[in-house]
């Protein structure tokens, strides 16, 4: 799994990630986050439409990022889910509790 | 000779093992889109054969994998530790609020919704499970846990 900061826009926070989120590689999602969020980024768009894979750890990497961001009035917004990784979220009821929207360029707009 | 691997239940492995279906289910010419929901159910298994089924020390676990017909690829996973039927977890809420929202319970839920059939057996000291899955996940609206899965 790669992660990484591919701007800012409007305010927002954007990270790209691509590959698989499972149980090993979700906690790497986690530290990230957790060290942006530490440098005081609170408002972040998360850029899904390379990633290929996610099972329940990176839902939990998600849930529990979202969690310590609504604590400091901040905010997450995935985008570009795609395929296995649209349905699981979809699944699990996750697309209703976690703003996902189709693009970057719309969740700037809609977020 | 039925394909079978056995390695320790250790996170480290979890890709090898992941990987050893995954290669199963693309050399019966599944579509990708259905390998990928067998590398989920099979992931989930293994995390929680990591994370419960040797509390005090290690232990192994082995998948067996084979293709039922051109279109069924069947695993058994089977560990030595603790008796414990995966498939007796409750579902998670998945209409839960945001505030009220857990993740326990949704990996096995996962599992039931992407294999078409479970099963779970006790063998001596062995616990046995029985995941089958079609070539296109069977439609599981409204079909839920009670229509397909046995003990």
């Amino acid at each position: 799994m790669e992660i990484e900061n591919t701007g800012k826009e409007d305010g927002y926070f954007i990270v790209t990630v691509t590959g698989r989120m499972d149980a090993t590689t979700a906690p790497e999602f986690e530290a990230y986050m957790g060290r942006w969020i530490g440098q005081g980024e609170v408002q972040f768009i998360v850029d899904f439409g390379g990633l290929e894979y996610i099972s329940s750890a990176g839902l939990r990497s998600i849930l529990t990022t979202t969690k310590s961001l609504k604590a400091k009035q901040g905010k997450l917004i995935l985008c570009a889910l795609r395929d296995t990784v649209k349905e699981v979220f979809e699944i699990s009821g996750f697309s209703t509790i976690i703003p996902v929207y189709d693009s970057v360029e719309v969740a700037v707009k809609k977020g | 000779m039925t394909p079978e691997i056995t390695s320790e239940a250790r996170m480290e492995r979890l890709e090898q093992l992941v990987q050893f279906v995954a290669r199963h289910a693309e050399a019966a010419g599944f579509p990708i889109r259905r390998i990928k929901e067998i590398e989920l159910a099979t992931e989930e298994v293994l995390v929680n054969i990591v994370s419960y089924a040797y509390p005090d020390n290690e232990g192994p676990v082995s998948i067996q994998c084979w293709a039922d017909n051109a279109a069924r690829l069947v695993l058994e996973i089977s560990d030595n530790g603790v008796p414990f039927n995966l498939l007796d977890v409750p579902d998670p809420d998945v209409t839960a609020r945001f505030s009220d929202r857990q993740v326990g319970g949704l990996g096995i839920f996962f599992v039931k919704q992407m294999a078409d059939e479970a099963r779970y057996r006790r063998e001596g000291d062995r616990n046995i499970l029985m995941l089958s899955f079609d070539r296109h996940r069977q439609d599981s609206k409204g079909r839920g846990y009670a229509g397909t899965v046995q003990k």
